[in-house]
Protein backbone atom coordinates (compact mmCIF):
# COMPACT_ATOMS: atom_id res chain seq x y z
CA UNK A 1 0.00 0.00 0.00
CA UNK A 2 1.60 3.07 -1.33
CA UNK A 3 -0.56 5.11 1.12
CA UNK A 4 -2.30 5.75 4.44
CA UNK A 5 -5.43 3.42 5.34
CA UNK A 6 -8.02 6.14 5.90
CA UNK A 7 -8.40 7.60 2.15
CA UNK A 8 -10.04 10.88 2.39
CA UNK A 9 -11.14 10.64 -1.53
CA UNK A 10 -13.03 7.94 -0.96
CA UNK A 11 -16.10 9.77 -0.49
CA UNK A 12 -15.79 12.01 -3.13
CA UNK A 13 -15.17 9.00 -5.77
CA UNK A 14 -18.62 7.40 -4.26
CA UNK A 15 -20.73 10.53 -5.06
CA UNK A 16 -19.44 10.06 -8.69
CA UNK A 17 -19.97 6.76 -9.36
CA UNK A 18 -23.66 5.59 -10.57
CA UNK A 19 -25.87 3.25 -8.72
CA UNK A 20 -25.33 -1.02 -9.98
CA UNK A 21 -22.19 0.36 -12.85
CA UNK A 22 -19.44 -2.13 -13.67
CA UNK A 23 -16.53 -0.74 -12.20
CA UNK A 24 -12.46 -2.01 -12.03
CA UNK A 25 -10.35 -0.44 -9.18
CA UNK A 26 -7.19 -0.32 -10.42
CA UNK A 27 -4.58 -0.93 -7.55
CA UNK A 28 -7.11 -1.42 -5.20
CA UNK A 29 -5.54 -2.29 -1.97
CA UNK A 30 -7.43 -4.45 0.39
CA UNK A 31 -10.51 -3.39 -1.40
CA UNK A 32 -12.00 -0.79 0.65
CA UNK A 33 -13.15 1.21 -1.73
CA UNK A 34 -14.76 -1.47 -4.08
CA UNK A 35 -16.23 -2.56 -0.56
CA UNK A 36 -17.83 0.43 0.05
CA UNK A 37 -18.90 0.80 -3.27
CA UNK A 38 -20.24 -2.20 -3.59
CA UNK A 39 -22.53 -1.87 -0.15
CA UNK A 40 -23.45 1.69 -1.09
CA UNK A 41 -24.03 1.73 -5.11
CA UNK A 42 -24.80 -2.01 -5.64
CA UNK A 43 -21.61 -2.12 -8.27
CA UNK A 44 -20.21 -5.00 -10.26
CA UNK A 45 -16.88 -4.48 -8.88
CA UNK A 46 -13.27 -6.15 -10.23
CA UNK A 47 -9.85 -5.30 -8.85
CA UNK A 48 -5.98 -5.56 -9.84
CA UNK A 49 -3.71 -4.69 -7.30
CA UNK A 50 -0.02 -5.56 -7.32
CA UNK A 51 0.65 -6.08 -3.57
CA UNK A 52 -0.27 -10.39 -2.61
CA UNK A 53 -1.39 -9.20 0.75
CA UNK A 54 -3.95 -6.72 -0.31
CA UNK A 55 -5.44 -9.41 -2.77
CA UNK A 56 -5.52 -12.06 -0.05
CA UNK A 57 -7.70 -9.26 1.85
CA UNK A 58 -9.82 -8.16 -0.68
CA UNK A 59 -10.23 -11.89 -1.87
CA UNK A 60 -11.15 -12.58 1.82
CA UNK A 61 -13.88 -9.80 1.50
CA UNK A 62 -15.58 -11.48 -1.22
CA UNK A 63 -14.70 -9.22 -3.66
CA UNK A 64 -12.75 -10.31 -7.41
CA UNK A 65 -9.72 -9.41 -7.24
CA UNK A 66 -6.66 -10.16 -8.98
CA UNK A 67 -3.15 -10.23 -8.57
CA UNK A 68 -1.33 -7.71 -11.15
CA UNK A 69 0.53 -4.80 -12.41
CA UNK A 70 -1.52 -1.98 -14.07
CA UNK A 71 1.76 -1.52 -16.61
CA UNK A 72 1.09 -4.58 -17.81
CA UNK A 73 -1.96 -6.41 -17.03
CA UNK A 74 -4.52 -3.94 -17.97
CA UNK A 75 -3.40 -5.24 -21.74
CA UNK A 76 -6.27 -8.10 -21.23
CA UNK A 77 -9.19 -6.04 -20.50
CA UNK A 78 -11.55 -5.37 -23.56
CA UNK A 79 -12.54 -2.13 -24.55
CA UNK A 80 -14.82 -0.32 -23.05
CA UNK A 81 -15.61 -2.99 -20.83
CA UNK A 82 -16.54 -1.27 -18.16
CA UNK A 83 -18.57 2.09 -16.84
CA UNK A 84 -16.03 3.27 -14.29
CA UNK A 85 -12.78 2.70 -14.00
CA UNK A 86 -10.76 3.91 -10.93
CA UNK A 87 -7.25 4.60 -10.21
CA UNK A 88 -6.94 6.38 -6.74
CA UNK A 89 -3.28 7.00 -5.63
CA UNK A 90 -1.86 4.78 -7.85
CA UNK A 91 -0.48 6.78 -10.81
CA UNK A 92 2.52 8.05 -9.61
CA UNK A 93 3.31 4.21 -8.64
CA UNK A 94 3.16 2.96 -12.26
CA UNK A 95 6.09 2.67 -14.04
CA UNK A 96 4.71 4.67 -17.44
CA UNK A 97 1.50 6.47 -16.16
CA UNK A 98 0.82 7.89 -20.05
CA UNK A 99 0.53 4.60 -21.53
CA UNK A 100 -1.39 3.89 -18.12
CA UNK A 101 -3.71 6.31 -18.44
CA UNK A 102 -4.47 5.49 -22.25
CA UNK A 103 -5.63 1.80 -21.12
CA UNK A 104 -7.79 3.23 -18.68
CA UNK A 105 -9.46 5.11 -21.43
CA UNK A 106 -9.37 2.49 -23.51
CA UNK A 107 -11.19 -0.31 -21.11
CA UNK A 108 -13.39 2.81 -19.36
CA UNK A 109 -16.60 4.67 -20.22
CA UNK A 110 -15.42 7.24 -17.33
CA UNK A 111 -12.22 7.32 -15.87
CA UNK A 112 -11.56 8.51 -12.17
CA UNK A 113 -8.16 9.09 -11.19
CA UNK A 114 -7.32 10.87 -7.83
CA UNK A 115 -3.70 11.62 -7.56
CA UNK A 116 -1.78 13.39 -4.76
CA UNK A 117 -0.32 17.02 -5.81
CA UNK A 118 3.57 17.05 -5.70
CA UNK A 119 2.75 21.17 -6.14
CA UNK A 120 1.13 21.82 -3.23
CA UNK A 121 2.32 24.46 -1.46
CA UNK A 122 3.97 22.38 1.36
CA UNK A 123 5.99 20.48 -0.91
CA UNK A 124 6.98 23.74 -2.41
CA UNK A 125 8.13 25.20 0.21
CA UNK A 126 10.09 22.12 1.42
CA UNK A 127 12.06 21.96 -1.43
CA UNK A 128 12.21 25.35 -1.55
CA UNK A 129 13.63 26.27 1.67
CA UNK A 130 15.23 23.12 2.33
CA UNK A 131 16.89 21.84 -0.40
CA UNK A 132 15.52 18.38 0.33
CA UNK A 133 12.92 16.10 -1.47
CA UNK A 134 9.39 17.02 -0.18
CA UNK A 135 8.06 14.63 2.83
CA UNK A 136 4.67 15.60 4.00
CA UNK A 137 1.63 13.81 5.64
CA UNK A 138 0.35 13.33 2.46
CA UNK A 139 3.47 12.11 0.88
CA UNK A 140 5.40 10.57 3.69
CA UNK A 141 7.94 8.79 1.96
CA UNK A 142 11.67 9.40 1.66
CA UNK A 143 12.83 9.96 -1.87
CA UNK A 144 14.91 6.67 -2.24
CA UNK A 145 12.45 4.49 -0.47
CA UNK A 146 9.10 6.05 -1.86
CA UNK A 147 7.18 3.66 -4.65
CA UNK A 148 5.83 7.07 -5.84
CA UNK A 149 8.02 7.07 -8.50
CA UNK A 150 6.37 9.88 -11.14
CA UNK A 151 4.80 12.60 -9.39
CA UNK A 152 3.30 15.67 -11.25
CA UNK A 153 1.28 18.49 -9.72
CA UNK A 154 -2.66 18.98 -10.94
CA UNK A 155 -1.52 21.34 -13.68
CA UNK A 156 1.00 18.54 -15.10
CA UNK A 157 -1.80 15.99 -14.70
CA UNK A 158 -4.10 18.21 -16.99
CA UNK A 159 -1.89 18.46 -19.49
CA UNK A 160 -1.25 14.85 -19.94
CA UNK A 161 -5.13 14.20 -19.79
CA UNK A 162 -5.04 16.41 -23.11
CA UNK A 163 -2.06 14.90 -24.44
CA UNK A 164 -4.01 11.41 -24.57
CA UNK A 165 -7.10 13.14 -25.76
CA UNK A 166 -9.48 12.43 -22.90
CA UNK A 167 -12.10 15.10 -21.62
CA UNK A 168 -12.15 16.02 -17.90
CA UNK A 169 -15.56 16.30 -17.20
CA UNK A 170 -15.63 17.14 -13.77
CA UNK A 171 -12.50 17.55 -11.42
CA UNK A 172 -11.87 18.48 -7.81
CA UNK A 173 -9.13 19.62 -5.28
CA UNK A 174 -8.97 18.54 -1.79
CA UNK A 175 -7.08 20.08 1.30
CA UNK A 176 -4.95 18.30 3.33
CA UNK A 177 -8.38 17.41 5.62
CA UNK A 178 -9.75 15.92 2.43
CA UNK A 179 -12.10 19.04 2.59
CA UNK A 180 -13.45 19.66 -0.88
CA UNK A 181 -11.85 23.33 -2.03
CA UNK A 182 -13.86 25.94 -3.20
CA UNK A 183 -15.16 25.00 -7.07
CA UNK A 184 -14.69 28.79 -7.78
CA UNK A 185 -10.94 29.28 -6.91
CA UNK A 186 -9.08 29.46 -10.05
CA UNK A 187 -6.32 26.23 -10.92
CA UNK A 188 -3.36 27.91 -9.78
CA UNK A 189 -5.16 28.23 -6.33
CA UNK A 190 -6.14 24.72 -7.01
CA UNK A 191 -2.37 23.74 -7.83
CA UNK A 192 -0.85 25.66 -4.74
CA UNK A 193 -3.43 24.53 -1.61
CA UNK A 194 -4.78 21.02 -3.01
CA UNK A 195 -3.25 18.23 -1.74
CA UNK A 196 -4.41 15.72 -4.10
CA UNK A 197 -6.75 15.80 -6.99
CA UNK A 198 -10.06 13.89 -8.41
CA UNK A 199 -10.21 14.13 -12.51
CA UNK A 200 -13.48 12.33 -14.32
CA UNK A 201 -12.69 11.84 -17.57
CA UNK A 202 -14.08 10.62 -20.48
CA UNK A 203 -12.45 9.16 -23.98
CA UNK A 204 -11.93 11.43 -26.57
CA UNK A 205 -12.55 15.23 -26.90
CA UNK B 1 -8.35 -54.36 1.41
CA UNK B 2 -4.76 -54.89 0.93
CA UNK B 3 -3.43 -55.35 -2.75
CA UNK B 4 -1.91 -58.25 -3.60
CA UNK B 5 0.61 -58.51 -6.30
CA UNK B 6 -1.29 -59.96 -9.38
CA UNK B 7 -4.66 -57.40 -8.80
CA UNK B 8 -5.30 -53.96 -9.20
CA UNK B 9 -7.39 -51.82 -6.43
CA UNK B 10 -10.82 -52.22 -6.46
CA UNK B 11 -13.72 -50.79 -5.29
CA UNK B 12 -14.69 -51.07 -1.33
CA UNK B 13 -17.84 -50.69 0.96
CA UNK B 14 -17.01 -47.08 1.87
CA UNK B 15 -17.91 -46.22 -2.35
CA UNK B 16 -21.24 -45.64 -4.03
CA UNK B 17 -21.07 -46.36 -7.69
CA UNK B 18 -22.72 -44.73 -10.21
CA UNK B 19 -23.42 -46.39 -13.64
CA UNK B 20 -24.27 -44.68 -16.66
CA UNK B 21 -27.80 -46.17 -17.80
CA UNK B 22 -26.66 -45.64 -21.61
CA UNK B 23 -23.37 -46.38 -23.64
CA UNK B 24 -21.13 -43.45 -23.30
CA UNK B 25 -19.91 -41.88 -26.13
CA UNK B 26 -16.07 -40.24 -25.75
CA UNK B 27 -14.43 -37.51 -27.04
CA UNK B 28 -12.47 -40.10 -29.24
CA UNK B 29 -16.21 -41.00 -30.84
CA UNK B 30 -15.62 -44.00 -29.66
CA UNK B 31 -18.29 -45.45 -26.73
CA UNK B 32 -18.01 -47.64 -23.60
CA UNK B 33 -20.62 -50.04 -23.11
CA UNK B 34 -21.04 -49.75 -19.89
CA UNK B 35 -19.42 -47.01 -18.11
CA UNK B 36 -18.91 -46.38 -13.84
CA UNK B 37 -17.63 -44.19 -11.51
CA UNK B 38 -16.73 -44.59 -8.12
CA UNK B 39 -17.73 -41.65 -5.61
CA UNK B 40 -17.71 -40.51 -2.29
CA UNK B 41 -19.69 -38.27 -0.23
CA UNK B 42 -19.16 -36.15 3.09
CA UNK B 43 -22.17 -33.59 4.84
CA UNK B 44 -25.37 -33.37 4.29
CA UNK B 45 -27.51 -32.44 1.22
CA UNK B 46 -29.89 -29.54 1.62
CA UNK B 47 -33.40 -29.43 1.23
CA UNK B 48 -32.87 -27.48 -1.94
CA UNK B 49 -29.95 -29.02 -3.31
CA UNK B 50 -27.83 -25.62 -2.98
CA UNK B 51 -24.74 -26.56 -0.66
CA UNK B 52 -22.70 -28.97 -3.04
CA UNK B 53 -19.14 -28.79 -3.48
CA UNK B 54 -17.76 -31.37 -6.11
CA UNK B 55 -14.21 -31.73 -5.38
CA UNK B 56 -11.97 -33.70 -8.30
CA UNK B 57 -8.66 -35.00 -7.77
CA UNK B 58 -5.42 -35.14 -9.30
CA UNK B 59 -3.28 -37.38 -11.39
CA UNK B 60 -2.94 -40.14 -8.97
CA UNK B 61 -5.78 -39.16 -6.34
CA UNK B 62 -8.78 -40.59 -6.02
CA UNK B 63 -12.55 -40.35 -4.50
CA UNK B 64 -11.01 -40.73 -0.85
CA UNK B 65 -11.05 -36.97 0.20
CA UNK B 66 -11.20 -37.31 3.75
CA UNK B 67 -11.59 -40.81 6.03
CA UNK B 68 -9.12 -43.69 5.95
CA UNK B 69 -7.94 -44.66 2.84
CA UNK B 70 -9.10 -48.43 1.82
CA UNK B 71 -6.17 -49.56 0.28
CA UNK B 72 -3.24 -47.59 1.88
CA UNK B 73 -4.89 -47.11 5.33
CA UNK B 74 -3.65 -43.27 5.42
CA UNK B 75 -5.69 -40.12 6.19
CA UNK B 76 -7.82 -39.06 2.39
CA UNK B 77 -5.96 -37.28 0.56
CA UNK B 78 -7.35 -33.68 1.54
CA UNK B 79 -7.93 -34.19 4.93
CA UNK B 80 -5.97 -30.82 5.26
CA UNK B 81 -8.78 -28.47 3.60
CA UNK B 82 -11.70 -30.75 4.20
CA UNK B 83 -13.61 -31.70 7.14
CA UNK B 84 -15.89 -30.39 9.39
CA UNK B 85 -15.31 -26.77 10.66
CA UNK B 86 -12.36 -26.63 7.41
CA UNK B 87 -12.56 -24.40 4.57
CA UNK B 88 -14.71 -27.31 2.56
CA UNK B 89 -17.00 -27.60 5.31
CA UNK B 90 -18.96 -30.31 5.90
CA UNK B 91 -20.90 -29.01 8.61
CA UNK B 92 -21.92 -26.41 6.27
CA UNK B 93 -21.34 -28.31 2.14
CA UNK B 94 -22.17 -31.58 0.73
CA UNK B 95 -18.71 -32.60 -0.83
CA UNK B 96 -19.02 -35.32 -3.46
CA UNK B 97 -15.61 -36.66 -4.80
CA UNK B 98 -15.51 -39.31 -7.55
CA UNK B 99 -12.63 -41.41 -8.69
CA UNK B 100 -11.97 -40.18 -12.76
CA UNK B 101 -12.84 -42.32 -15.71
CA UNK B 102 -9.90 -44.21 -16.62
CA UNK B 103 -8.88 -44.55 -13.09
CA UNK B 104 -8.51 -47.60 -11.46
CA UNK B 105 -10.66 -47.15 -7.91
CA UNK B 106 -13.38 -48.71 -9.15
CA UNK B 107 -14.36 -46.49 -12.21
CA UNK B 108 -14.17 -47.76 -15.51
CA UNK B 109 -10.76 -48.32 -16.85
CA UNK B 110 -8.27 -50.52 -18.49
CA UNK B 111 -8.64 -52.60 -15.52
CA UNK B 112 -12.01 -53.11 -15.98
CA UNK B 113 -13.55 -55.85 -18.17
CA UNK B 114 -15.23 -55.14 -21.22
CA UNK B 115 -18.30 -56.50 -21.60
CA UNK B 116 -18.26 -57.60 -25.00
CA UNK B 117 -15.13 -60.12 -24.44
CA UNK B 118 -15.27 -60.97 -21.02
CA UNK B 119 -11.49 -59.94 -21.18
CA UNK B 120 -9.72 -56.86 -19.07
CA UNK B 121 -9.63 -53.94 -21.31
CA UNK B 122 -6.21 -53.38 -20.76
CA UNK B 123 -4.83 -51.29 -24.10
CA UNK B 124 -8.02 -52.16 -25.70
CA UNK B 125 -9.49 -49.45 -22.98
CA UNK B 126 -10.77 -46.35 -25.68
CA UNK B 127 -8.66 -43.27 -24.60
CA UNK B 128 -10.43 -40.76 -22.61
CA UNK B 129 -9.85 -37.14 -21.91
CA UNK B 130 -10.84 -34.60 -19.30
CA UNK B 131 -13.90 -33.68 -20.93
CA UNK B 132 -14.95 -37.11 -21.08
CA UNK B 133 -14.31 -37.22 -16.70
CA UNK B 134 -16.21 -34.13 -16.43
CA UNK B 135 -19.15 -35.42 -18.96
CA UNK B 136 -19.83 -38.59 -16.63
CA UNK B 137 -19.71 -36.10 -13.43
CA UNK B 138 -22.18 -34.51 -14.81
CA UNK B 139 -24.31 -37.84 -15.04
CA UNK B 140 -23.40 -38.52 -11.58
CA UNK B 141 -25.35 -35.13 -10.60
CA UNK B 142 -28.09 -35.53 -13.08
CA UNK B 143 -28.83 -39.11 -10.84
CA UNK B 144 -28.29 -37.33 -7.67
CA UNK B 145 -30.89 -34.44 -8.59
CA UNK B 146 -28.02 -31.36 -8.33
CA UNK B 147 -28.27 -29.07 -11.16
CA UNK B 148 -25.81 -26.11 -9.81
CA UNK B 149 -22.82 -26.69 -7.96
CA UNK B 150 -21.92 -24.38 -5.16
CA UNK B 151 -18.86 -24.79 -6.16
CA UNK B 152 -16.52 -27.06 -8.51
CA UNK B 153 -12.44 -26.99 -6.68
CA UNK B 154 -9.46 -28.96 -7.35
CA UNK B 155 -5.67 -29.21 -7.91
CA UNK B 156 -3.74 -29.83 -10.63
CA UNK B 157 -5.12 -32.13 -13.10
CA UNK B 158 -8.40 -31.66 -10.55
CA UNK B 159 -8.12 -28.03 -11.66
CA UNK B 160 -8.09 -29.32 -15.34
CA UNK B 161 -11.22 -30.50 -14.84
CA UNK B 162 -12.81 -27.95 -12.64
CA UNK B 163 -11.67 -25.40 -15.74
CA UNK B 164 -13.59 -28.28 -17.96
CA UNK B 165 -16.85 -27.75 -15.95
CA UNK B 166 -16.99 -24.06 -15.97
CA UNK B 167 -16.88 -24.15 -19.90
CA UNK B 168 -18.74 -26.97 -20.44
CA UNK B 169 -21.42 -26.53 -18.16
CA UNK B 170 -21.54 -22.67 -17.20
CA UNK B 171 -24.74 -22.64 -15.69
CA UNK B 172 -24.24 -25.41 -13.45
CA UNK B 173 -20.87 -23.76 -12.06
CA UNK B 174 -21.50 -21.21 -9.21
CA UNK B 175 -18.44 -20.67 -8.47
CA UNK B 176 -14.99 -22.64 -9.76
CA UNK B 177 -11.92 -22.56 -7.96
CA UNK B 178 -8.89 -23.85 -9.73
CA UNK B 179 -5.45 -24.78 -7.78
CA UNK B 180 -2.01 -25.14 -9.44
CA UNK B 181 -3.44 -25.81 -12.57
CA UNK B 182 -3.17 -24.61 -16.42
CA UNK B 183 -5.48 -24.55 -19.35
CA UNK B 184 -3.26 -26.66 -21.44
CA UNK B 185 -0.92 -29.12 -20.75
CA UNK B 186 2.31 -27.64 -21.18
CA UNK B 187 4.94 -29.35 -23.60
CA UNK B 188 7.49 -30.11 -20.18
CA UNK B 189 4.70 -31.98 -18.62
CA UNK B 190 3.78 -33.79 -22.06
CA UNK B 191 7.51 -34.60 -22.14
CA UNK B 192 7.43 -35.97 -17.56
CA UNK B 193 4.51 -37.69 -18.36
CA UNK B 194 6.01 -39.65 -21.76
CA UNK B 195 8.85 -40.62 -19.51
CA UNK B 196 6.61 -41.71 -17.01
CA UNK B 197 4.93 -44.16 -19.74
CA UNK B 198 8.13 -45.50 -21.13
CA UNK B 199 9.18 -46.67 -17.78
CA UNK B 200 6.16 -48.90 -17.45
CA UNK B 201 6.29 -50.10 -21.06
CA UNK B 202 10.15 -50.73 -20.54
CA UNK B 203 9.21 -53.29 -17.86
CA UNK B 204 8.92 -56.89 -19.22
CA UNK B 205 5.90 -57.60 -16.75
CA UNK B 206 3.93 -54.96 -18.46
CA UNK B 207 3.12 -57.68 -21.62
CA UNK B 208 2.11 -55.08 -23.85
CA UNK B 209 -0.58 -53.91 -21.35
CA UNK B 210 -2.17 -57.25 -21.15
CA UNK B 211 -0.37 -57.89 -17.62
CA UNK B 212 -3.73 -58.86 -15.90
CA UNK B 213 -3.80 -62.17 -17.55
CA UNK B 214 -0.34 -63.05 -16.67
CA UNK B 215 -0.86 -62.78 -13.39
CA UNK B 216 1.78 -60.16 -13.29
CA UNK B 217 2.21 -56.36 -12.54
CA UNK B 218 4.90 -54.00 -13.98
CA UNK B 219 5.30 -52.79 -10.61
CA UNK B 220 9.29 -52.07 -11.48
CA UNK B 221 8.36 -49.88 -14.17
CA UNK B 222 5.59 -47.75 -12.76
CA UNK B 223 7.47 -47.30 -9.60
CA UNK B 224 9.97 -45.16 -11.67
CA UNK B 225 7.44 -43.51 -13.36
CA UNK B 226 6.46 -42.15 -9.76
CA UNK B 227 9.94 -41.77 -8.81
CA UNK B 228 10.07 -39.33 -11.86
CA UNK B 229 6.83 -37.67 -11.52
CA UNK B 230 6.93 -37.57 -7.84
CA UNK B 231 10.56 -34.84 -8.09
CA UNK B 232 8.53 -32.51 -10.65
CA UNK B 233 5.89 -32.25 -7.53
CA UNK B 234 8.43 -30.49 -5.27
CA UNK B 235 10.71 -27.45 -5.18
CA UNK B 236 14.26 -27.47 -5.21
CA UNK B 237 13.86 -25.74 -2.44
CA UNK B 238 12.02 -28.23 -0.47
CA UNK B 239 13.87 -31.32 -1.40
CA UNK B 240 17.31 -29.38 -0.14
CA UNK B 241 15.24 -28.40 3.29
CA UNK B 242 13.71 -31.62 3.41
CA UNK B 243 16.82 -33.73 2.53
CA UNK B 244 19.90 -31.82 1.14
CA UNK B 245 22.68 -34.37 0.74
CA UNK B 246 21.94 -36.08 3.87
CA UNK B 247 22.95 -39.81 3.94
CA UNK B 248 20.05 -42.71 4.82
CA UNK B 249 20.98 -44.83 8.03
CA UNK B 250 25.00 -44.46 7.17
CA UNK B 251 27.62 -42.16 8.39
CA UNK B 252 29.63 -42.54 4.42
CA UNK B 253 28.89 -43.07 1.56
CA UNK B 254 29.34 -46.99 -0.16
CA UNK B 255 30.77 -46.54 -3.20
CA UNK B 256 27.86 -48.32 -4.70
CA UNK B 257 24.78 -47.94 -6.04
CA UNK B 258 22.63 -48.69 -2.81
CA UNK B 259 20.30 -45.84 -1.85
CA UNK B 260 23.00 -43.55 -0.11
CA UNK B 261 21.21 -40.42 -0.05
CA UNK B 262 18.33 -40.06 2.02
CA UNK B 263 16.46 -38.21 -1.24
CA UNK B 264 16.85 -41.54 -2.98
CA UNK B 265 15.31 -43.63 -0.13
CA UNK B 266 12.30 -41.38 0.11
CA UNK B 267 11.89 -41.57 -3.57
CA UNK B 268 12.49 -45.60 -3.78
CA UNK B 269 9.33 -45.14 -0.71
CA UNK B 270 7.60 -43.58 -2.86
CA UNK B 271 7.46 -45.82 -5.86
CA UNK B 272 7.27 -48.94 -3.91
CA UNK B 273 4.13 -47.82 -2.20
CA UNK B 274 2.12 -45.83 -4.79
CA UNK B 275 2.50 -49.22 -6.97
CA UNK B 276 -0.14 -51.09 -4.16
CA UNK B 277 -2.70 -48.60 -5.09
CA UNK B 278 -2.17 -47.92 -8.71
CA UNK B 279 -2.66 -49.81 -11.54
CA UNK B 280 -0.15 -49.57 -14.43
CA UNK B 281 -2.47 -48.86 -17.65
CA UNK B 282 -4.25 -46.22 -15.96
CA UNK B 283 -1.50 -44.59 -15.14
CA UNK B 284 -1.01 -44.52 -19.09
CA UNK B 285 -4.60 -43.37 -19.72
CA UNK B 286 -4.64 -40.78 -17.17
CA UNK B 287 -1.49 -39.00 -17.95
CA UNK B 288 -2.68 -39.23 -21.45
CA UNK B 289 -5.87 -37.75 -20.62
CA UNK B 290 -3.58 -34.37 -19.32
CA UNK B 291 -1.29 -34.10 -22.05
CA UNK B 292 -4.63 -34.12 -24.72
CA UNK B 293 -6.06 -31.19 -22.33
CA UNK B 294 -6.06 -27.94 -24.29
CA UNK B 295 -9.17 -26.44 -23.31
CA UNK B 296 -8.79 -23.24 -25.94
CA UNK B 297 -8.33 -25.95 -28.30
CA UNK B 298 -12.26 -26.31 -29.14
CA UNK B 299 -12.40 -22.45 -29.08
CA UNK B 300 -10.39 -21.45 -32.56
CA UNK B 301 -7.29 -21.05 -29.73
CA UNK B 302 -8.98 -18.39 -27.63
CA UNK B 303 -8.84 -19.26 -24.00
CA UNK B 304 -11.44 -16.26 -23.52
CA UNK B 305 -13.61 -18.01 -26.01
CA UNK B 306 -13.96 -21.27 -23.48
CA UNK B 307 -15.58 -19.02 -20.86
CA UNK B 308 -17.73 -16.21 -22.87
CA UNK B 309 -20.15 -14.77 -20.81
CA UNK B 310 -19.40 -16.79 -17.92
CA UNK B 311 -21.80 -15.80 -14.53
CA UNK B 312 -19.32 -18.19 -12.51
CA UNK B 313 -17.07 -16.65 -10.26
CA UNK B 314 -13.67 -18.00 -10.52
CA UNK B 315 -10.90 -17.78 -7.31
CA UNK B 316 -7.36 -19.09 -9.34
CA UNK B 317 -4.66 -20.00 -7.14
CA UNK B 318 -1.33 -20.79 -7.76
CA UNK B 319 1.86 -21.04 -6.35
CA UNK B 320 5.19 -19.27 -7.10
CA UNK B 321 7.20 -22.22 -6.04
CA UNK B 322 5.44 -24.92 -8.66
CA UNK B 323 7.27 -25.31 -11.41
CA UNK B 324 4.92 -27.84 -12.81
CA UNK B 325 2.17 -25.95 -13.05
CA UNK B 326 3.76 -22.54 -12.64
CA UNK B 327 1.89 -18.83 -11.74
CA UNK B 328 2.26 -17.82 -15.52
CA UNK B 329 -0.05 -20.45 -16.64
CA UNK B 330 -2.77 -19.34 -13.92
CA UNK B 331 -2.05 -15.71 -14.98
CA UNK B 332 -3.02 -16.81 -18.53
CA UNK B 333 -6.57 -18.29 -17.05
CA UNK B 334 -6.66 -14.75 -15.41
CA UNK B 335 -6.31 -12.78 -18.09
CA UNK B 336 -8.70 -14.79 -20.63
CA UNK B 337 -11.29 -14.52 -18.02
CA UNK B 338 -10.33 -10.26 -17.47
CA UNK B 339 -11.00 -10.24 -21.39
CA UNK B 340 -14.77 -11.95 -21.26
CA UNK B 341 -15.35 -9.43 -17.77
CA UNK B 342 -15.87 -12.52 -15.80
CA UNK B 343 -15.77 -11.99 -12.03
CA UNK B 344 -12.38 -13.87 -11.13
CA UNK B 345 -9.82 -13.39 -8.33
CA UNK B 346 -6.51 -14.38 -8.32
CA UNK B 347 -4.62 -15.53 -5.38
CA UNK B 348 -0.78 -16.70 -5.48
CA UNK B 349 -0.27 -18.34 -2.03
CA UNK B 350 3.35 -17.82 -0.69
CA UNK B 351 5.18 -21.65 -0.45
CA UNK B 352 8.14 -23.04 -1.26
CA UNK B 353 6.85 -26.46 -1.34
CA UNK B 354 6.53 -26.81 -4.92
CA UNK B 355 3.55 -28.16 -6.84
CA UNK B 356 2.10 -30.44 -3.90
CA UNK B 357 1.48 -27.13 -1.58
CA UNK B 358 -1.97 -27.88 -3.19
CA UNK B 359 -2.41 -30.74 -0.27
CA UNK B 360 -0.21 -29.04 2.07
CA UNK B 361 -0.63 -27.43 5.92
CA UNK B 362 -0.87 -24.00 3.86
CA UNK B 363 -2.55 -21.45 6.29
CA UNK B 364 -3.07 -18.89 3.17
CA UNK B 365 -4.74 -21.36 0.62
CA UNK B 366 -7.13 -22.65 3.17
CA UNK B 367 -7.87 -19.13 4.65
CA UNK B 368 -8.74 -18.02 1.03
CA UNK B 369 -10.70 -20.87 -0.18
CA UNK B 370 -12.50 -20.73 3.44
CA UNK B 371 -13.21 -17.15 2.47
CA UNK B 372 -14.15 -17.19 -1.08
CA UNK B 373 -16.42 -20.21 -0.71
CA UNK B 374 -17.72 -18.09 2.74
CA UNK B 375 -18.66 -15.15 0.17
CA UNK B 376 -20.22 -17.50 -2.52
CA UNK B 377 -22.49 -19.05 -0.21
CA UNK B 378 -23.71 -15.92 1.33
CA UNK B 379 -24.59 -14.39 -2.24
CA UNK B 380 -26.50 -17.70 -2.76
CA UNK B 381 -28.25 -17.33 0.21
CA UNK B 382 -26.73 -20.20 2.31
CA UNK B 383 -26.89 -19.27 6.20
Amino acid sequence: MSVPDTRIDYAIIEDFVPQGARVLDVGCGRGELLALLEATKGVDGRGLELSQDGVNEAVARGLSVIQGDADTDLATYPDGSFDVVILSQTLQATQAPKKVLEELLRIGKRVIVTIPNFGNWRARLHLLLRGEMPVTKALPYSWYDTPNIHFCTLRDFIGLAGEVGATIEEAAALNAEGQRLALNAPWAIWNLIGAQGIFILKPGK
Amino acid sequence: MPATSNSVPTTSPADTIFEVSEPFVLASGESLERCQIAYTTHGTLNADKSNAILICHALTGDQYVLGTHPVTGKDGWWETIAGPGKPLDTDRYFLICANVLGGCMGSTGPGSPNPSTGDIYGLSFPLVTIADMVDVQAKLLDHLGIERLLAVVGGSMGGMQVLQWASRYPQRVVSAIPIATAAKHSSQNIAFHEVGRQAVMADPDWHGGRYAGLNTRPTKGLAVARMGAHITYMSDDALHNKFGRSLQNRSDISFGFDADFQIESYLRHQGMTFVDRFDANSYLYVTRAMDYFDIAADHDDILARAFEGTSTRFCVISFPSDWLFPTSESRAIVHALNATTAKVSFVEIESDRGHDAFLLEEPELFATVRAFLTSIAEREGLA
